[in-house]
Formats: C-alpha cells, structure tokens, sequence
C-alpha cells in the first residue's frame, strides 16, 4: 500500500496557499469563537472542537469537485464551512435559532446541508461509515461520477459496522473515500489502547481495499493524497482507505479536561507540526506574502467570524409550533 | 475597547464554579490558545484559554474564589494600544446576558429548594421494612452511590466486573466509576474500544461462562448498537435452554434527556426495555436506591438493564450507613402519602412528580406518589393499593407517549380497579418527537411540573 508522498512544493501558486491559510484559519477562529460562546452559555450540550485538525479537511475539499457528497461525525463545524457553507448559519445552528441550519433543531453534532451534499453530522460512533457507502450506492447506481468523503474517527474505526460497510463497499466497487480522521485520541482512549492494529489505512485490505496515510497537518500532502484517493475512486476501482495522522489540540468536548495526554505532548504539536503555521511558513518564505498581508487576512477572518457570532446570538429561538414539523413529510 | 474575560461554562450543567488558578497574571501577554486559568467543575479541573488577543489589564476574580457565577468578569483583557487607563469606560457588552442568566438560575434555585423539602419530607417513609430504627445516614449523590455499589459486590463476588467505554483509566464519562481501576486493577475494570454490538456480546458471553459482568454503556443511546444482545442473547437464552443457562449480568449508564445534547442523545429507553421478557429493568430516582437496587441488580441471575440518568448524577440524597443495604427489584416506594390522588412515577420522572405534590399541597390537594423504581417487574399492588384510597391517578414520566408506561398502568388500572376511579387516568409524558437542540423547544418537549399539576386539576375537577 502506497504511502502518499509529499507532493513538491514549488508548484504551488500563491493563491492556492492563500486559499488553505484562509480557510484553515478560518475553522480555527471558528472554533475559538465556538468554544467562547459555550463558555458564555450561547452554546449548550455537546460541542467538538476541530482546532489542530483544519489541514484534513481543507486538503480533502481541495480535492473534491462539485457533486461529491461529504458526511461526518459530531466534529462537523469544520466539514460545513470547508464545504463553503455560510459561517452565519452554522454558528446559528449552534446556539440553537431560528436561522441555524437545521433551524436550531439538530445542534451542534446534527447539521445538515442539501446544497452543499453536507449528509451530516452524525453523534452515534462511525454511524455515518455504511450511510457512506449508500451515498456512494446511490451515485453508482444513477452513473454519475462522484464520489462520497466518509469522514470518521480513529475510535469509530473498530466499530463492526465499518468493517460490513468495507465489505459491501468492495462487493459493490462503490466510489466512497473512508476517510480516518486518526487524532490519536477517541475520547479519553488512545489509539495504542483500542486498536489491537494501528495501521488503519490497511484496515481494507482483508476486503482488497487499497489504502494510503498521509501526514494530516500538512494540507498539500493531505490534498495530494485526496486526488490520489478521488482518482482510484472516479475510475470506477472501488472503495479506498485513507489514513490521515492529526491531531486535537482541545480536549474531545467542552467537559474534558485531557488529563489522558501530557502538556508537552500538546505543545510539542502545536509548535512543532501546526497545520495553519505550516502555510503560513511557506507564504513568506515563498515570499509570496509579508507579516502584514497576513495580518490583513487574519483582521478579515476575524471579523467573518465575529459577524457570525453576533447573527447567531441576534437570531431568535425558533418559533414554538416548530416542535411538530419535520418530523414525517 | 477592553474586554471583559468571562468565567465560562465548561459543561452542559455548569452553573458556577471555582476560579483554582490563575496562570497569568496582570500585564502579560496572552494570545488565542494560551491558558489562562484552571478552573474545577463539579466533574473536574478545567484548563481555560484565551480566545482573543491582548495584555491582561486586570485580574477581577482572585485565585482559589469559589462559586463563581458563570458569565462573571474574572477579568479585564487589554487589546494593542490600550493601557490601565482604558479600565474606568468598561462597560459589559453582556450585562444583559448576565440578568438572563441571574434570573433562571433563581428559578433553577427554587425548584431545587423545593425538592430538597420533598426529599427531607420523605425520609420519614424511606424503606422503614428494611432500615432498621437508629440507623444513621450520609449525604451522597447519585454517582458516588452507584460506584458504592459497584465496589461493594466486587468486593464480596471475584466473578463480577465492569466493561464500558472510558470506565478505567478515564474514571467513566460521567465520573462513575472513579476510584474503581485504582482499587480492583486492569483485570476487573475493563476500558473496552468504541464497539457496543461486539462488547455487549462478549459480556453476555462471559456471563455464560459464568461471571456477572457489568456492561456500562456511556448512555442508552448507544446501547441501540447492542439491543440485539440485550435483547435476543441476554433476555431470551434462560427460556430457550430450557432452563440450562441465562445471563446473569446487568447493562447500566445514564438514559434519558441530559442537557440540549439533540435527538440522538436524548431518548428514554424506559417502556422499550419494559416490553422484553426475560429482563428485569430498574430505574432508581435517589441515591439510596441507585446503591441499593444496583447492588440486588448485581446479584440478581437474570439480565437486569439499570437505567441511570446524567441530570440526577450530582444530586444527593440521604443514604443509610448500613454495610450491605439493598433495596429488593420489584418493589415499589411511596414517597409521600395523600388521599387525593395518586402520582405514580420512575427515575427523574419523580422529580416533576415531588414538585407537583409540594404545590399542590399548599393548593390543599393531598397527592400520594408513589415511586415504581422497578419497571419490570412493576409492583401493580403498591399501585392499585393507592388507587383504591384515592381513586385518581397521574402518570409522570419522560419518554415518548405512545406505548409508554403511563399507558400500560392505565390499562392495568383499568382492569384491576376500574370500579374505584372516579375520573381517567392522565399519561404526562414527554412530548411526541425526537428530542429538539433549541433551548425553548427542549423545555416544551420535555414533561413539566406545570402539565403535572393541570392534569390533577383535571383529574379532580378543580
Ligand atoms: C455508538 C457510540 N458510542 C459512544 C459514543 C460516545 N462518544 C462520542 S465521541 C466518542 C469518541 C470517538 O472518537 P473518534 O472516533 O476517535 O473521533 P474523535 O472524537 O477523535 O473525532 C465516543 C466514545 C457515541 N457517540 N456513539
Ligand atoms: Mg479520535
């Protein structure tokens, strides 16, 4: 099984950089604005942080073309802005209004978009693996040439039920990406301590699934592998497996402490392997931006994000005879 | 403009907590991600970072303060450009959300206070055939009685032992099983992968080969992934071997509504789990009874499923200082008596029930309610008993209304004291869709002390 090499650097345009540094940073002041508003009571139950992971899901969108379906866990406000879905309504959707989107119903492990082939948001462990591979069954069944990013975690990765998706998957040569999303951590249990294996990008190959890992915080080797991966996929080869090394810099939701995990461990990542640092690097020493073109970005993103926050918290709670529709049609 | 550092909430409950450490102090420099401050939770100590970027101009809230009230300023964060001076203009951009936040926390502070009347109300009734008189009690919550159990029977009966999710080395997801691993090591304190189907099993598997596991599920949610175990290895296997061999095991965690943790999160698995035969299921309300049934639960030879709920976990009750208290499955508690209708109700459901009767009350209706703890097998004549003195009832519980338990006692009901009704029995219920995120439509989907009270009004034409 092929490890996804890094794919040479110096091809990269300026404005390709400048879209990852954009939207990673995007998720993350996303994400602290998130967390802040749970702090302040905006934001109730569960809520999942991506800070750290950003690099997986914009490399793999980058790869993705219009048409191609994307679903996930409850760790979802990264895929739906990466997706390009309004922050606004994202934000909305987890402060529970009107305007959210699910309008304020789901919360913030239940989102869902048609628009944007956004199938969830799903908060039952690795759930949203076999409904994967039926988006993919319904692709292959209408021949269309999409695909379907089957996001999950480095913990849903033991549950029985994607190994039954993997099977029929291959049976059926349907085009789905299973994407592990490996942050070393479900919960409180490392990896070490739940996978008799730790290889999951060979986890397919019992069911002649071809598989590859690639470096998670680096969003041109995370992209490269996703072309790698779409292009097995399109050419009618069947499923694929795609092992992506990241990591969580917060804990698994607001109420964990991490106590499983040293300090150093966290910082190590942080200031050794930061996704959005990694650009950040290349653009100026690419001299492709100086410190204060970034800042400019930043100032823009930052505002993006506050912006949404104020709408979540300005839109109102649904209207109360909301409680009786959607639930058949 | 300054901005003011709010204390946060750090989980779905979190109403106050203690400011335990500061890691900065006044004139540093913080950027987003650094931490700030360790803050304990009523589950745990919490590390707090810094969104925003800036100089801390001042510290409002000393280290080591505690109940400090989410959404308090702890401190004032200076952005590029400002100084000390900028400090008198602070004006709070959340004054508002803060007396939102003041006002249903007193609200949350009155129901409290009348529950913990009911409770104190009705220790004079707590389990007089089994304590005997003199015996002392300790305030203990719903956690810490069912580890106490747990750690009891494990003590007494090497064959039992505890499988779940994050139930070792974590302590469990909701702090349940703290202090197990340390006392009874790796063997008997088992942290299992994300993988209910396949751990369920083998739990049923090791009960065959005769041991009594434990199967903690994080919550009942997501025992739906091992409801074929449960149902059709554990309950039925004693009646297809003719005998030979059942499970003798117990599948335990919190069911039921937490706190705006959505539909999938959210759903009481009472009346499913009722329906099976070849099951008992228990559904304790205080802590004296989580500890008691739990422990019956543990010795009991049948699959018995022992449904907690997160919102009780913290809440604490009396609990006797016996060395082996149990509390028999299948027998049903009266909390307060009253002669003009009966409230019969399980688990958090009890909570809306003792409210309703407290107000009622002071209305000068005399409620009798009566907690069935056990909802297989449910204890009819406790019920029927009180039927017949009041000739009215009241059905309190949270789950869904159709093919609830509140419907199955009415027909029971029906049956056995048809002649002793003086008006129908009204089913309150948790409302008919899947559990909403939306802070309102959570409160209007779930049953309320207030729909408790208008059905006694119904139900004795008042
Ligand atoms: C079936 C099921 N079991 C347990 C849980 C509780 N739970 C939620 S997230 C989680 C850990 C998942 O870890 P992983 O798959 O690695 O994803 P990550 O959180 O790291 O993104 C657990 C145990 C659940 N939601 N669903
Ligand atoms: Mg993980």
């Amino acid at each position: 099984m092929a490890k996804a090499k890094k794919k040479a650097k110096a091809n990269i345009s300026a404005d390709e950089l400048h879209k990852y540094y954009r939207e990673m940073l995007l998720i993350r002041r996303f994400e602290e604005k998130a967390g802040q508003l749970y702090g302040m009571g905006h934001i109730g139950g569960f809520c999942h942080l991506y800070i750290g992971q950003e690099a997986v899901v914009v490399g793999l969108e980058a790869a993705a073309k219009e048409g191609d379906s994307r679903l996930t866990s409850y760790r979802d406000h990264a895929h739906m802005l990466a997706c390009g879905l309004d922050p606004k309504g994202v934000m909305a959707e987890l402060t529970g209004r009107k305007d959210g989107l699910s309008k304020g119903k789901g919360g913030s492990m239940h989102m869902f978009s048609k628009e944007k082939k956004f199938y969830g948001g799903h908060g039952i462990v690795a759930a949203q693996v076999p409904i994967g591979a039926g988006l993919a069954l319904a692709n292959k069944y209408r021949g269309e040439d999409t695909v379907t990013f089957t996001y999950f975690g480095d913990g849903a990765a033991n549950q029985g039920q994607v190994y039954e998706s993997f099977n029929m998957a291959a049976l059926w040569k349907l085009p789905v990406i299973f994407v592990v999303e490996n942050n070393r951590y479900a919960m409180g249990t490392s990896l070490q301590r739940a996978a008799s294996t730790p290889d999951f990008y060979t986890r397919g190959e019992a069911f002649g699934i071809a598989g590859a890992v690639v470096d998670g915080m680096d969003v041109l080797a995370v992209k490269a592998a996703g072309e790698l991966a779409v292009e097995h996929c399109r050419a009618g080869n069947g499923p694929f497996v795609l092992e992506v090394k990241t990591y969580r810099y917060r804990g698994h939701s607001m109420s964990d402490p991490a106590r499983y995990r040293s300090k150093e461990e966290v910082k190590n990542v942080k200031d050794n392997q930061d996704p959005i640092d990694m650009v950040k690097e290349m653009l100026i020493q690419g001299g492709h931006s100086t410190q204060d073109d970034l800042k400019i970005i930043d100032k823009d993103i930052k505002k993006i994000v506050q912006e949404s926050a104020d709408f979540a918290i300005a839109s109102p709670e649904p209207d109360l005879n909301e409680l009786y529709t959607d639930i058949l049609v | 403009m300054t901005i003011n550092i709010l204390m946060p909430a750090l989980s779905p409950t979190m109403e106050e907590g203690t400011l335990a450490k500061w890691l900065v102090k006044e004139g540093d420099i913080v950027q987003s991600g650094d931490i700030m401050a360790e803050i304990e939770t009523d589950k745990a100590t919490m590390e707090f970072e810094a969104v925003d970027e800036g100089t801390i101009g001042k510290i409002l809230i000393p280290e080591g303060t505690e109940n400090v009230t989410v959404n308090t300023a702890i401190a004032i964060l200076l952005e590029d450009g400002e100084n000390l001076s900028n400090l008198n203009e602070v004006s709070s951009p959340v004054a508002a959300d803060k007396l939102e936040k003041t006002i249903t926390l007193t609200e949350n502070v009155i129901s409290k206070d009348i529950i913990e009347q009911s409770t104190k109300i009705s220790n004079k009734y707590i389990e007089s055939e089994l304590i005997p008189d003199g015996t002392t009690f300790t305030p203990t919550t719903v956690r810490d009685a069912l580890r106490d159990a747990m750690a009891e029977e494990m003590r007494s009966n090497d064959n039992v032992f505890l499988m779940g999710e994050e139930v070792a080395e974590y302590e469990g997801a909701y702090k349940v099983s703290q202090g197990l691993l340390d006392e009874f090591g790796d063997k008997r304190i088992i942290d299992t992968p994300i993988t209910e189907h396949g751990f369920a099993g083998i739990a049923v598997g090791a009960a065959f080969g005769g041991l009594n596991p434990i199967v903690e599920f994080m919550t009942f949610n997501f025992a739906l992934q091992a409801m074929d175990h449960i149902i059709n290895s554990a309950a039925k296997t004693l009646y297809m071997s003719g005998g030979q061999m059942g499970a003798p095991m117990v599948f335990r965690g919190p069911n039921g509504a937490a706190s705006r943790v959505g539909a999938q999160h959210s759903h009481c698995f009472a009346a499913w789990y009722a329906q099976i035969p070849g099951l008992k299921v228990v559904m304790p309300y205080s802590a004296a009874d989580a500890k008691g049934l739990l422990k019956s639960a543990i010795r009991d030879p049948n699959p018995v499923v022992f449904l907690e709920n997160e919102m009780l976990y913290g809440r604490t009750f009396e609990v006797p200082d016996l060395k082996d208290f149990t509390v028999p499955i299948g027998k049903a508690k009266i909390w307060r008596e009253g002669s003009d209708v009966t409230l019969v109700s399980f688990g958090i459901g009890m909570q809306y029930a003792l409210e309703a009767a407290e107000l009622l009350e002071a209305d000068g209706i005399s409620a009798e309610v009566i907690d069935l703890r056990t909802i297989r097998p449910i204890d009819y004549d406790t019920l029927i008993n009180s039927i017949k003195k009041t000739n009215r009832c009241v059905t309190i519980e949270e789950g869904f209304p159709v093919a609830s338990i509140g419907n199955h006692l009415s027909a029971v009901i029906m049956e056995r004291a048809f002649d002793y009704l003086d008006a129908p029995v009204i089913n309150c219920t948790g409302k008919d869709v899947p559990m909403p995120y939306a802070a309102n439509l959570e409160k209007l989907a779930l049953v309320t002390t207030q729909e408790v009270l208008e059905a006694v009004k119904q139900v004795t034409y008042k």
